[in-house]
């Protein structure tokens, strides 16, 4: 008798709770919620799961050279400094910093502009060290974990190798000094160099307001099938071909210049943004680096992106289910991309644009000022919340010593 | 010095020059380099390019990575070219790079030089355009579906016509309109004189659904007498039809000189009760130099010719304040009073298209949510006059102004009619031969008379004679298309 009403207990429990997700499902009509744990961790609210710490470098590491290069607060590596301005003013900030799991060190490793506006990564190592060496000096925590539990912006081309150029970058790898440490990069990449395990993939920094005011009102019909603006070859680079992009953004030009689904060329129009939100798919091929703005251009205005990069990590991979949302070709396949796309069911096409409608999936793949819940902030901090508790090895014995000071090129060990 | 040289080139581009790869280096080769060995790096340079020029492919970059394999822990390949080859569609051997440790896996994904992949037949295929057709439609229906209208109310179209001439120009505007509305739709055609079948036959043609309806008046000449007859045919058609056939949704007038935009229809699906649009009027003279002149007076006066607009004006809150009417001031005495007039032709003073009802306030029956400041359309009889549908409310301020508050001009007002006694071929269609028929001079079928015979030895006769004949055109003409077809002359 007693076994049969703990049985009556259990069904009504179940029925409650199945009753209550049918609700969560019938509010949002129109967008879909990503079932299941991806979906939720999105709204997850990092306050009271993790403290960070905010090291006080001397403002030569930051202030100072965003004061020489204002043009660092709108590039698409702007992610740092945003990141620092975010954190000083969270209320996940502790200023004490023995209770801190995480420790933040304020470096703009990416502003050192061409008067093109592109940044050159040769001093970056130099300035890395320097600050690291600071804040050894300065604070035990360093020493304590050999930097286990510090956490840097890395936002350049390839991450924390510190060039743009890919070889030279394979060739330096990481700096030896973060091996420890936990990366928030754009660049991802599987069983690449300058991709660390545990690193956080974020998104590259895009302007909020001006992508806001480019929006068009929604029953705008879509029209176009598939857009893309930008380069196909690199001339200046790469006049022949072949290196760019590992040929592909080539391919794409040389089989569909002339077909007309594909609307596709290097112009530089002002209607960008309006023309993305008239396209069912936007293609996101890579460049030099697997990682581009579009993917976020794409999520923002609701067309779904083709990610033509083999082996490519996107931001937040473990908080967004890129392989429901996107359409993933690989380079050897994009001779025959209108094969694919054609080919897919338009349920399958409806239930993705409903996804990319989704408000929480454009917050966060945001940066905005000042931050809002469940932007690309509060993502990086719950994928840092998401690696705690420590584990054991993190702390090292007193007198252990893993991390090699005088590894790596020899002009990177000079002072900066 | 390497490094500012490398910095010039770096500007200069973005980024990755190979080029200049021998002649700067990375920083980690930096410093210690005298002058010889850099005068030594720049014949090398020049050498290889050189070398580049008669092999065709970049010698430079194979001697560097020859000489100069600085990857130490990591597994990448590098491709080389085989010599000649040319083409982007050939796929590049690769050749690994031998290591004695691998502390990472290695990734599928190699950089260097890729072949640029084409296939076959880069063109478009059929079969795949029309898929992708399908797609967008699919796509714009789901996208309709959600950000449209949620539930759209069928369009009764209410149209007073005649039999004319120009009846087959102004009744085609107005049924192509119809027939791309994306709602259903309700036509009723109201003809004066009684129903004929060369109106049946054409409003058949919409395939819509049609009511046609006849009025036992013949439209008078004179254009004040029109506008009460068009008046009272389209209040007996409201009564008639839409009252006592109950008839569901919402009423446009949609008279067939006007044309019409796509967005009205979706606009006035938001109508509640009694809604109001802006007309643009496009008053039209049969003296073009008068209407200038008319236009260049407003220019005078206030600086900027305006169009005229009927339609409702609000203030800064969205609120209904007043109308816009049209200003027949300074066409007074100048419009036309009967069809034949070639003055203007001044639209009436509220003008039935620019306003929209609910079918239900017509209904004899009580209907929920009535509202008090509708009269009764039972105790209006056919024989009252209603110059415009504003004499059927009681309070003219509850009308709901449409098209962002009048912003939007969704239909415009052009009325252009031929002259009374003006013929046209019953039904369009020439059934018996024209009372003159006149040959034609240059066809390009050659006919076998013996005038034309005569006319082509004339002309190859020689140059004096087509210049004989200079006076007709038709000699150059011949002369010039004699080799491709044989001319015809007279």
């Amino acid at each position: 008798m007693k076994f049969s009403s703990w049985i009556l207990i259990f069904l009504v429990c179940n029925l409650t709770v199945s009753t209550i997700s049918a609700f969560r499902l019938s509010r949002s009509q129109p967008t879909e919620r990503i079932s299941g744990s991806a979906g939720d961790v999105l709204e997850d609210d990092p306050v009271g799961r993790l403290k960070v710490f905010v090291y006080e470098l001397p403002s030569k590491y930051n202030k100072k050279i965003l004061q020489k290069d204002p043009r660092c607060l709108t590039h698409m590596f702007a992610a740092e400094i945003y990141m620092q301005r975010f954190l000083l003013s969270s209320p996940v900030r502790t200023l004490n910093p023995e209770e801190a799991d995480w420790f933040y060190v304020p470096v703009y490793t990416t502003c050192d502009l061409t008067p093109n506006g592109l940044p050159l990564p040769f001093k970056s190592p130099r300035m890395m060290r320097s600050a690291i060496q600071l804040i050894a000096s300065n604070w035990p925590y360093w020493n304590r974990t050999e930097g286990a539990d510090h956490f840097f912006v890395v936002p350049h081309d390839f991450g924390a190798c510190f060039h743009y150029q890919e070889e030279k970058a394979i060739g330096r790898g990481i700096l030896p000094l973060l091996q420890r440490a936990t990366l928030v990069q754009t660049f991802g990449q599987r069983n690449h160099v300058c991709l660390k395990e545990g690193s956080i993939t974020v998104p590259p920094y895009a302007p909020p307001q001006k992508m806001q005011s480019h929006l068009i009102p929604e029953k705008t019909p879509r029209s176009i099938f598939v857009y893309f603006r930008g380069l196909f070859y690199d001339v200046g680079n790469d006049p022949e071909g072949g290196y760019y992009a590992r040929g592909a953004r080539a391919a794409v030009w040389e089989n569909f210049k002339d077909n007309p689904l594909f609307d596709i060329s290097t112009e530089h129009p002002t209607t960008y943004y309006e023309d993305m939100q008239r396209a069912i798919f936007c293609l996101c091929p890579l460049g030099w680096a697997p990682w581009s703005p579009r993917l976020v251009e794409a999520v923002i205005f609701g067309c779904i992106p083709v990610i033509i990069a083999d082996d490519i990590v996107l931001p937040f991979a473990d908080a967004i289910p890129w392989e429901d949302i996107g359409v993933f070709v690989d380079e050897k396949d994009v001779p025959y991309l209108d094969t694919i796309l054609t080919s897919i069911p338009p349920e399958v096409i409806l239930r993705k644009q409903r996804l990319l409608a989704n408000p929480s999936m454009k917050q966060a793949m945001l940066f905005p000022q000042p931050a809002q819940p469940g932007d690309a902030f509060h993502q990086v901090l719950n994928g840092l919340a998401r690696k705690l508790p420590h584990e054991r090895n993190v702390y090292l014995r007193p007198g252990e010593k893993l991390l090699n000071w005088t590894a790596g090129p020899v002009a990177d060990l000079k002072p900066w | 010095m390497k490094l500012s040289v490398f910095r010039l080139s770096y500007w200069n581009r973005r980024g990755i020059s190979f080029r200049s790869s021998i002649a700067s280096l990375d920083p980690s080769f930096d410093g210690g380099f005298s002058g010889k060995s850099s005068i030594f790096w720049l014949v090398i340079h020049a050498l290889c390019c050189l070398i580049s020029l008669i092999l065709g492919f970049r010698f430079s970059h194979l001697v560097l990575f020859f000489l100069f394999s600085t990857s130490v822990t990591n597994l990448y390949t590098t491709p080389f070219l085989s010599p000649g080859s040319g083409g982007v569609s050939q796929l590049l051997r690769l050749k690994p790079l031998e290591t004695t440790s691998s502390t990472v896996k290695s990734s599928r994904v190699v950089v260097g030089r890729h072949g640029i992949r084409i296939r076959p037949w880069p063109h478009p295929n059929p079969i795949e355009v029309m898929r992708a057709h399908q797609l967008l439609v699919r796509v714009q229906k789901e996208q309709k579906s959600l950000y449209g209208v949620r539930s759209p109310k069928t369009v009764i179209a209410v149209t007073p016509t005649y039999v004319r001439t120009f009846q087959a120009l102004h009744l085609t505007g107005v049924m192509h309109s119809l027939m791309l509305v994306p709602y259903d739709l309700v036509w009723i055609v109201v003809e004066a004189g009684g129903t004929t079948d060369e109106t049946a036959s054409f409003i058949a043609k919409s395939g819509l659904k049609t009511i046609h309806i006849g009025f036992d008046q013949k439209m008078p000449n004179t254009w004040e007498d029109r506008h009460k007859l068009e008046s009272q045919m389209r209040l007996h058609a409201l009564s008639r039809r839409v009252r006592d056939d109950k008839l569901d949704g919402i009423v446009m007038f949609a008279d067939d000189s006007n044309m019409h935009s796509m967005e009205l229809f979706d606009e006035i699906q938001t109508v509640k009760w009694f809604g109001a649009l802006s007309v643009g009027i496009l008053a039209h003279s049969g003296h073009a130099e008068e209407l200038s002149s008319l236009l260049m007076n407003q220019v005078k006066s206030k600086g900027k010719p305006s169009m005229p607009i009927q339609g409702p004006s609000c203030d800064s809150s969205q609120k209904l304040v007043g109308w816009h009417v049209l200003n027949t001031l300074p066409y007074a005495k100048k419009t036309a009073a009967f069809t034949n007039d070639k003055a203007t032709l001044m639209p009436s003073k509220m003008e039935w298209s620019g306003l929209v009802l609910n079918s239900r306030l017509l209904w004899k029956e009580p209907v929920v949510d009535k509202p008090t400041w509708v009269k009764d359309l039972n105790l209006l009889d056919d024989s009252e006059e209603m110059d415009s549908p504003l004499s059927l409310l009681k309070d003219p301020s509850m009308v709901e102004p449409l098209g962002s508050c009048g912003r939007h001009v969704l239909l415009w007002w052009l009325r252009v009619e031929a002259r009374a006694d003006s013929k046209f071929p019953p039904g369009w269609i020439i059934n018996s031969p024209l009372e003159i028929t006149v040959p034609s001079k240059r066809t390009p079928w050659p006919d076998s008379s013996s005038d034309l015979t005569v006319a082509i030895k004339e002309a190859k006769s020689g140059q004096s004679a087509t210049e004989r004949r200079s006076g007709k055109p038709r000699g150059s003409k011949s002369k010039s298309s004699k080799t491709k077809q044989e001319p015809k002359s007279f």
